[in-house]
């Protein structure tokens, strides 16, 4: 993939968009990979925590078509953990929200198992369709 | 008999009756009741991570003024709740504009209550040497405690324990004279909301996790939360797997309280 780095990116409104959605500063984030270290789905994901930061950091919106986004858990163990006190959940949530915003939907009931749809708590509709759905 | 103001939620007065009668009853043998809420809704399920999306938080702030009807504070079962209602109790409390938005938005005033989970009033009002004298049959199982992600973090709005080295469950199973097995994936997600999403990904993790308990020695492990008992409970339908339970059955069947803790 060419990446074209530029400064233009990453002082732009994504960037700008992402910090006061979060509430978090990009550049707070060293590329420790802590987060990564410690995630219980990375082994799923295309780019690994820390990476979405630095795609997030550098401005570059293809990081918008990643899974990681939508396969964090917001399970909440790198905000534990990151040395720096970077809130990655919610560095997550605000890019889901971007493209959300964007019109993506990530939630199809209909493609579940019949079985597993009837077995659902109702939580985890509720809250699925509050993760996945604008 | 001292009464608290209770939140079942909606999945505690549906699919996880057996945690909400089992903590009735257990609560009543300790000496106080859980009074439902009279009027009540649905927290939402999820806690808004953006700091822009007011709208998410409509729902649990309407909970807590609920609940402020009440009394001083509410206490809740499960997990999911019990984060969302504690991390919007906390936000609501240090952030002023948000809660003058939100209470314009709705027209009540909702002005401040405390959430607690039935865990907190265990240890910290009873006390594990005041549990212990109530039990009647000591349970004689090996068992794992699982506490999951949204019962410990984020630590400084929730705080009800270390959130890497947690104990209170620990505590509690020992009080009723069950064998601690320790595991390492006693704070590890169990999948969550992925459940519905990519549910695969979420029976891997359940999978591994089961399966460390297992390793570990445990005949059973127990929770506090409706969505890790589903999500531990479901992927095992085709083998034969150790039943997830949650910790107010435990405490029904060493109180002695018949039929409550039964295992389905």
């Amino acid at each position: 993939m060419r990446i074209v780095i530029s400064a233009d990116k990453i002082h732009s409104d994504f960037v700008r968009q992402i910090e006061e959605s979060s509430g978090q500063l990009l550049l707070a984030c060293n590329q420790c990979g802590k987060c990564s270290a410690g995630c219980p789905v990375v082994a799923a994901m295309d780019l690994l925590p820390n990476q979405v930061i630095r795609l997030a950091q550098l401005g570059m919106e293809e990081v918008l078509e990643s899974n990681t986004l939508w396969l964090c858990a917001s399970c909440l163990t790198c905000v534990t953990r990151c040395p720096k006190g970077v809130d990655l959940p919610r560095l997550m949530e605000a890019l889901r929200v971007i493209a959300l915003r964007r019109g993506v939907t990530k939630l199809d009931l209909s493609a579940l198992p019949p079985e597993l749809l009837k077995a659902l708590p109702q939580l985890a509709i509720v809250g699925g369709y509050r993760k996945y759905v604008k | 008999m001292m009464s608290i103001p209770y939140f079942p939620g909606c999945t505690l007065s549906t699919q996880a009756r057996d945690y909400d009668s089992s903590a009735r009853a257990v609560a009543r043998a300790l000496g106080f009741e859980l009074v439902e809420l009279t009027d009540w809704q649905c927290c939402g399920a999820t806690f808004p991570l953006t700091l822009d999306d007011s709208m998410a938080l409509i729902a649990p702030t309407r909970v807590l003024y609920q609940a402020q009807q009440s009394g001083e504070r509410v206490v809740t079962l499960c997990a999911i709740c019990f984060h969302v209602l504690r991390r919007a109790q906390a936000l609501l409390a240090r952030d002023r504009a948000m809660l003058e938005r939100i209470n314009w938005f709705t027209g009540q005033e909702y002005q401040g209550v405390r959430v607690v989970h039935f865990l907190e009033i265990l240890r910290d009002e009873i006390g594990w040497e005041a549990l212990r004298a109530h039990v009647r049959c000591p349970i004689s199982m090996r068992l794992a405690p699982y506490y999951g992600c949204l019962l410990l973090r984020p630590h400084n709005e929730i705080g009800l324990d270390d959130p890497e080295q947690p104990t209170i469950l620990h505590d509690l199973l020992r009080t009723l004279g069950a064998e601690v097995v320790d595991f390492p994936y006693s704070i590890e997600c169990c999948g969550s909301y992925l459940t519905v999403k990519d549910p695969r990904i979420s029976e891997t993790l359940a999978l591994e996790i089961v399966a460390s308990a297992r390793e570990s020695g445990a005949q059973a492990i127990v929770t506090a939360c409706p969505l890790c008992q589903f999500n531990l409970t479901y992927p095992q339908r085709n083998s034969d797997g150790i039943p997830i339970l949650y910790f107010t059955q435990l405490m029904a069947e060493a109180l002695g309280l018949s039929g409550l803790g039964e295992v389905r």
